[in-house]
């Protein structure tokens, strides 16, 4: 290291940076025999990951391939289900439908929920609680979603059915979502039930990235006289962006993938009913759940060829949601 | 360990009353004074509060009783309680303290809000489940199985001893598959980052997002349908070793990068090849961190039904052997007898639900102890790195 010319970078990490030090020097390493075993070993792993992971996409790819050729474009249109029938008709429109709007509910609720809790936990809650209430969240994360939907078939919904039976009777006539001639299996309730599984993973990484907010920083927006909210607009939501997206869409990924609170809560209905708060639906987790036993040949083809098109729609979310984390990254500094 | 005292102040507390710490390191003859806490509050922001609410209630209450035609339902009647308070505070602060602090103290009760509304769920899950699985938990729960249960059988009958095997059995062997993989995975990632590494982590990041049913339905249709293999707990745990896979691939990366480069360099510096300096230096250095990483996965599986309802058969007879013939476990358990239309049988459940959930809180607490015991040690021999630790 030599000592910095007058024009030394100051905002660097390094203090010191000589005129050499422009690329880093070529480093070359022995690697002993030892070292190879361990690389080979290493990456016959993550080799054997990668090749297990891609097979399922290609076996279910390989899996699906007769029914789409048999439904052939109908089969994003389709909405019942009855692919061993005579002659076959399915396809996934109504599945397709119920899994998004369930999930758009359950993300209206997770997401500033989410948001307010990490917040809560690092910013607000008094230091002695911080610990706990962090295990809390973990815990929740933990608890299985076959609980939630169980506890939600048994207590929720029963709790929540006269405010919502008010609801339609009240706003029906001029709200277009809430006209409904029963409630209760609706897909806002499996919606709801599923943000109660949710809400707890994407808060437990929403509330890991924020906490690695810079404190100096933090404590600088305070000392400059800013309040605390103005301490979390300008510093901990920047920096936490690519967090906040990354937790949401984790979370959507486990709210679009959810079965069980879908097959118990709803009742199932094969088509599109475009009011939420009424009875009936099917979610493409559910259907698959509730159809395999029965499926033959083309039944089995076209469930996974239902898998696959969930599986492209989570794929595809997890990739924009990667995309946005990323370029948000260098602007969030760290 | 000196976490320095982030304890936030709104601008609003900055009356001249506080002075600047200077005592701490002041000469040993001086007199220490009582260290001055600063606090976040006064208390006539309590009373400010206070005062709000209580004037949104009488609001509100005038409103229901003597202006507005409704019934009063106790939930409108709170909800416009809080609607009301929202802007009465917000009025009230600004008032006296103006608009900045106003806008903070409004924030801060909508995030109080928010995250009542995350923990509220939590409190009655555990209390609902622990309510209704207690009717039923008793000691033969523990060691009967549902073999010679009937329909009509009283729900303290039977039990769900064949469930509760099944489902250590299978967690078992899904973490024996899933964890050896998915460090090694997660080592290359960090440590090697070879050719492979890019297209791993893509594929490891997609596969967080495989809907657990998308699982079982690759098991079922490519062993099950085709009558290579006949349901079985060993399937069940493929299903849910595929499940567990990314999250501990992925989770334990992250855990392997916050490893202190230095650390590393350190190692390599004294001359350790590759192996050692990770073998002795780095995954020691992360362990706590890749406890969490195996208990998350383990969390994220043991509750799965999905998966097992397509792949393990479900019995009600105790089958010890993972590898031959239907086995059940305790989230199938749970899901059929819940869906059952007899009484009793629901009973049941809730009973298989409370086990269920023991068994995650237990997990739970081993992660937390594996994990603390591992930092705290870490924490003794690295004094000066709190910042590195700070997240997990």
């Amino acid at each position: 290291m030599q000592p910095t010319g007058p024009e030394g970078s100051v905002t660097s990490d390094m203090p010191e940076k000589g005129p050499h030090a422009q690329e880093p020097r070529k480093l070359e390493a022995r690697l002993t025999d030892a070292d190879r075993l361990y690389r080979a070993f290493v990456a016959s792993g993550a080799g054997a990951t990668l090749v297990l992971i891609t097979l399922i996409g290609v076996f279910l790819l390989i899996g699906a391939l007769p029914a789409l050729r048999t439904a052939g474009l109908s089969f994003l249109t389709t909405q019942p289900w009855a692919p061993d029938g005579q002659p076959p008709k399915f396809g996934v429109a109504a599945m397709m439908f119920g899994t998004f709007v369930s999930a758009a509910v359950a993300m209206v609720i997770t997401v500033p929920v989410a948001v307010c809790t990490s917040l809560f936990i690092n910013e607000y809650a008094p230091r002695s609680l911080r610990r706990g209430l962090t295990s809390l969240v973990d815990l929740m994360a933990a608890i299985p979603s076959l609980i939630f939907a169980i506890w939600g078939l048994f207590l929720l919904v029963p709790l929540l059915q006269p405010i919502e039976d008010w609801a339609v009777a009240q706003f029906g006539g001029w709200m277009p979502l809430m006209e409904a001639s029963a409630t209760g299996g609706s897909l806002f309730n499996a919606g709801l039930i599923i943000a109660c599984m949710a809400i707890p993973i994407t808060t437990s990484i929403i509330r890991e990235v924020l906490a690695q907010a810079p404190r100096h920083e933090c404590e600088g927006a305070l000392a400059l006289g800013g309040t605390r909210w103005g301490m979390i607009t300008a510093v901990i939501l920047p920096f936490g962006r690519s967090g906040i997206v990354g937790g949401s869409m984790l979370g959507l990924g486990r709210a679009l993938g959810e079965t069980l609170a879908a097959t118990l809560i709803l009742s199932i209905a094969f088509e599109i009913k475009p009011r939420i708060l009424e009875n009936g639906g099917i979610t493409v987790a559910s259907g698959i759940a509730i159809e395999f036993r029965d499926a033959q040949e083309l039944g089995l083809s076209a469930l996974m060829a239902a898998g696959l098109a969930l599986f492209l729609v989570t794929f595809a979310i997890n990739f924009l949601a990667a995309l946005v984390a990323n370029r948000s990254r260098p602007g969030a500094g760290a | 360990m000196t976490a320095p005292e982030t304890k936030a102040l709104p601008s609003t507390s900055g009356t001249g009353e506080r002075r600047p710490d200077t005592d701490a390191g002041a000469g040993p003859p001086r007199k220490v004074p009582p260290r001055r806490r600063p606090r976040a509050w006064r208390w006539t922001d309590m009373m400010e509060t206070a005062g709000s609410l209580v004037a949104a209630f009488f609001l509100t209450w005038l409103l229901f009783t003597r202006l507005l035609p409704f019934r009063v339902m106790p939930v409108a009647f709170a909800v416009v309680w809080y609607a009301l308070f929202l802007p009465i505070h917000w009025l009230v602060t600004k008032d006296g303290q103006g608009r900045p602090a106003a806008k903070d103290r409004l924030v801060t009760v909508l995030i109080g809000t928010g995250a009542m509304f995350a923990f509220a769920p939590i409190v009655f899950v555990i209390g609902y489940v622990g309510y209704r699985g207690l009717k039923v938990l008793r000691p033969n729960f523990f060691t009967e199985t549902m073999q010679i249960v009937g329909p009509l059988s009283k729900a303290t009958e039977g039990g769900a001893l064949h469930s509760i095997i099944g489902t250590l059995e299978q967690l078992a062997l899904a973490t024996a598959i899933a964890v050896p993989l998915g460090v090694l995975t997660a080592v290359y990632l960090s440590e090697i980052q070879g050719p492979l590494a890019r297209p791993v982590r893509l594929v490891a990041d997609a596969m967080t997002a495989l809907p657990s049913i998308v699982a079982g339905l690759f098991v079922y249709s490519l062993l099950i349908k085709p009558h290579l293999w006949l349901q079985s707990g060993i399937l069940g745990s493929l299903a849910l070793a595929i499940l567990m896979l990314p999250t501990v691939t992925i989770t334990a990366e992250q855990v392997l990068r916050v490893v202190p480069g230095s650390l590393r360099e350190a190692a390599l510096a004294l001359g350790a090849p590759y192996w050692r300096s990770v073998l002795l230096v780095v995954l020691p250095t992360a362990r706590a961190g890749l406890a969490t990483a195996v208990i998350l996965g383990m969390a994220r599986v043991v509750g799965e039904t999905a998966p097992v309802l397509m792949t393990t058969g479900g019995t009600t007879v105790l089958n010890t052997n993972p590898f031959s013939g239907h086995q059940d476990n305790l989230p199938l358990f749970v899901f059929t007898q819940i869906r059952s239309s007899q009484e009793t049988q629901v009973e049941r459940a809730w009973g298989g639900a409370l086990i269920l959930l023991v068994v995650v809180l237990l997990l739970f607490v081993l992660a937390r102890i594996a994990g603390s015991a591992g930092s705290g040690r870490r924490r003794a021999r690295f004094p000066g790195r709190g910042g590195q630790r700070r997240g997990r």
